[in-house]
């Protein structure tokens, strides 16, 4: 038993988010502050020829790319993305020029002329010679394996690109401070400033990263923010005065990253009592103009391209293309919805092929404990495919309800789906991430860089302290990230940050725990004084993984989800109403029950506006529906009644059992809305689903 | 421009067109009316005006000229609903919050699902998919 852990305790944000005082980047103020600009690209793809000032600069700092002390790249995986273009113009709304001014309407009013020899850009990623990361995952002879197929199923399946509408915009305020700069920021990955500004700024500079309250971030403020600290942090340099970056909603939407566009293109051969034999599987991304994350979105999308299945044959080919567009980049997910989406409509297309029930054919081939996976993983006990299939046909009576359905403009459908934990592969190994446990004279202080962007970091990580240490949940505190004190705990992102960063503070705490003894840890303080207590990640010991031949462990675990969704359509306008959602989810533990079914309620909302309702149109290379008003997510009144179940199966390797969760919940409402649609005869491969896209397919 | 915010007689100096929302955050420094999208699709800027909520980012300043403003911050810190909307883990990032507490002080006692779906349509949410939230005000307004 537990007193903890498994509770749902009251928020570490204390009362400061619903009363107003919690501090966001835009409530900042510091004395003589400037507001900054970024001037941008007008075409997708040539050189800059001239720019020219249309104003008067008296009080403006100008900045271009002749003011970078260091390095002018945004130091992430490659060193590729320029903070300001120097010649070469990649996308459209590339930075090209900074502008501050403490006044925000002479700001605003200022005009730049920028004068180009334009290119011809490249939008379609399968018609771009770009290729900016491959990946080829084989398992056994998929060729030979086709040969033993009764039926053979292939179809291609598309997604579009997902704008992640946090609702607080992008913003940072850097301020000057020693020969360097201090950035105030909405980030979700603090150390990940660190890099690009030292990288910007010159190593030697002093440089300090604090994360303030952030309003949402779902991946789309893990690796932008640097971008928007570097332009905020040569500015304030240049000006030396503070200065302030937020971004407009149009801004917001026009510049920074998006979730990839994908092709996925299948080829299964299958029995005809529903055996998967080989599964030949091609996955495309739309990378944008610049390497950002994109090789490891491909990863992670390649791993999962094959679903929860088990297959002796599968052959992935991955390839993530260069395009004109801005950069694509992380969202909650990583390149698994993409790719989840494809392989759990084209099961239910097998079924179909086959004349056979789509539940069953799942329920043959589901993995479970002793199977492997595409790279070879085999599956332990924490294994839970059937498990919440299952339960998730139990519970919603599925069959029958499908059944009653039939003929009607209701539907019911489904997807089976899996989410691996943490950094893939030797990815942990290679962060070798630390926390920090600080006695201090208020109690016990965690220390890390992982931050609070909504889904309960504080909350959950005092929980699993407060537990292993033995003391009251109310004596531990949670230090604001700020770099400059946490340990780095690696980035907030990839489903971790209960599950391996957890860990390491379970870790800490009881060490912490074995130095008190019998004292408390007033007690101990006021006898001993102060002390910390730092430690570094241990994946688990039994973890290969062969990153060359992409063979091995790919995640120390996986959290599993089926859910099942039931929605009206109105046969004339095409409008798709969802009704009820059941989701059944087993992610090892809840360390807090209440945030656990808030992160599968708010990412299955989500995942529902990626089905039906979210879709970014480019023009020209850049988001033309750049605005609320027309990139539509989910209202109360478009959002489903959810029926969500949390099903355990303690993973050994997490705290207390847990394993990450964060990211689940996108993977599967997509593929079951799309699966309930083609049980109305519509032949739907392609997300949104909106209504124009559906009567396209009713007059197919 | 003279009017009352949250219970006291304010005269506000900014040009008659400015945004209500600049007015609050810059020359009251009430920064828990929040900005999301300029354009009155998201409600984060929500606040009530002669109690009826509006986006606060599409009204000018002149328009509350004699009326009553009020803002999260008229709320204190003992508000019922502050009070579930943390423990009900209404709010997550919180960004939404202020907002969409002030659009649920329009509804009236023993709400249905549906009146509260219907009151927070203007409110986007993109943490919660609503369903906390919906519990948070149930929890208050359910007799």
């Amino acid at each position: 038993m537990t007193r903890w852990v498994g509770a749902s305790v009251p928020r570490k944000d204390g009362i400061a988010k619903a009363t107003g005082q919690a501090r966001y980047a835009d409530d900042l103020v510091f004395p003589g502050m400037l507001h900054g600009r970024t001037v941008r690209s007008t075409i997708p793809r040539g050189r800059v020829r001239s720019v020219r000032l249309d104003f008067d600069p008296a009080g403006f700092t100008v900045v271009d790319h002749r003011d970078v002390p260091g390095r002018n790249v945004c130091d992430l995986i490659e060193q590729d993305q320029p903070f300001l273009v120097e010649r070469d113009v990649r996308h459209m709304a590339e930075p090209i020029l900074l502008l501050a001014h403490e006044d925000r309407e002479r700001l605003l009013g200022a005009n730049v002329e920028i004068e180009y020899d334009a290119e011809p850009p490249v939008f379609d990623p399968l018609k771009s010679d770009g290729v900016l990361k491959a990946i080829d995952i084989v398992k056994g002879d998929v060729d030979a394996a086709f040969a033993a197929a009764d039926v053979i199923v292939e179809g291609t399946y598309r997604t579009g690109h997902q704008e992640h509408v946090y609702i607080e915009p992008n913003g940072v305020v850097a301020v000057p401070e020693e020969d360097g700069v201090v950035v105030y920021g909405s980030v979700q990955c603090p150390f990940y400033v660190i890099k690009a500004l030292k990288s910007l700024l010159g190593a030697h500079r002093h440089i300090r990263v604090v994360q303030t309250e952030t309003g949402g971030g779902f991946g789309g403020k893990e690796e932008y923010p640097s971008m928007i600290a570097g332009h905020a942090a040569l500015l304030a340099l240049k000006a030396g005065r503070p200065v302030k970056i937020i971004y407009d909603r149009v801004e917001d939407m026009v510049a920074t990253t998006k979730r990839h566009p994908s092709i996925v293109r299948h080829r299964t051969g299958v029995t005809r009592d529903g055996r998967l034999v080989a599964m030949d599987v091609e996955v495309v991304l739309d990378g944008g103009a610049y390497v950002t994350l994109s090789p490891v979105v491909l990863s992670r999308g390649c791993i999962h391209a094959a679903g929860p299945y088990r297959c002796d044959h599968t052959r992935i080919r991955g390839r993530a293309m260069f395009t004109n567009t801005p950069p694509n980049g992380a969202f909650r997910g990583f390149g698994a919805p993409q790719t989840e989406f494809a392989v759990e409509v084209h099961m239910e297309r097998i079924a179909e092929a086959l004349g056979m029930d789509s539940v069953t054919l799942r329920e043959i081939n589901a993995l479970a404990p002793g199977d492997s996976t595409a790279t070879g993983q085999v599956m332990r006990d924490d294994c839970s495919a059937r498990l919440v299939l299952d339960e998730a046909v139990r519970r919603t009576d599925f069959r029958r309800k499908r059944e009653t359905c039939r003929g009607t403009n209701r539907a019911v459908g489904l997807a089976l789906f899996y989410h691996g934990a943490g950094f893939t592969g030797s990815g942990e190994r290679t962060l070798n991430s630390k926390a920090r446990l600080d006695l201090t004279e208020r109690g016990v202080r965690i220390a890390v860089g992982s931050t609070e962007i909504g889904q309960g970091t504080r909350t959950m990580h005092a929980q699993i302290v407060a537990e292993a240490m033995g003391i009251p949940y109310d004596a531990i505190e949670v230090a604001q990230p700020d770099t400059s004190v946490v340990a780095d705990s690696g980035p907030t992102v990839a489903s971790r940050t209960c599950m391996v960063v957890g860990k390491i503070l379970e870790e800490c705490a009881l060490e912490m725990r074995a130095r008190l003894g019998s004292m408390s840890p007033a007690e101990y303080f006021a006898k001993q004084g102060g002390f910390s207590v730092l430690k570094t990640y241990e994946p688990p010991d039994w973890i290969e993984w062969d990153e060359h031949a992409y063979r091995g462990d790919a995640y120390a675990t996986f959290a599993w989800g089926c859910d099942v969704v039931e929605l009206e359509i109105d046969r004339d306008t095409f409008e798709v109403r969802p009704i009820a959602l059941t989701a059944v989810h087993e992610f090892g533990r809840p360390i807090h029950p209440a945030l656990a079914q808030g992160q599968i309620e708010g990412g299955t909302a989500q995942g529902m506006g990626y089905a039906l309702l979210e879709q970014v149109v480019m023009r020209n290379g850049v988001m033309a529906n750049a605005q609320l008003t027309n990139y539509v997510i989910p209202t109360s009144l478009d959002t489903p009644d959810f029926d969500v179940v949390m099903l355990e199966n303690p993973y050994p390797g997490g705290p207390f059992g847990a394993k990450g969760l964060g990211e689940l919940p996108m993977d599967g409402p997509a593929p079951a809305v799309v699966n309930a649609l083609r049980s109305l005869a519509l032949d739907v491969r392609e997300i949104p689903a909106t209504p124009e896209h559906l009567a396209e397919c009713a007059s197919r | 421009m003279r009017f009352t915010l949250n219970g006291e007689a304010r005269e506000a100096t900014s040009a008659p067109m400015s945004r209500l929302l600049d007015v609050l955050r810059e020359e009251f420094g009430l920064t828990g009316t929040k900005e999301g999208c300029g354009e009155g699709e998201c409600g984060a800027c929500t606040v009530l005006v002669d109690g009826d909520p509006v986006c606060s980012c599409l009204v000018p300043l002149v328009q509350v000229d004699g009326a009553a403003v009020q803002t999260i911050e008229g709320l204190g810190d003992d508000h019922p609903l502050q009070h579930t909307f943390m423990s009900e883990v209404g709010a997550q990032c919180g960004i939404c919050t202020p907002g969409m507490i002030m659009a649920a002080l329009s509804l009236g006692e023993n709400p249905s699902l549906d009146d509260i779906k219907v009151a927070l349509a203007g409110n986007l949410c993109r943490c919660t998919g609503y369903a906390a939230i919906y519990r948070a005000i149930m929890k208050v307004k359910s007799a």
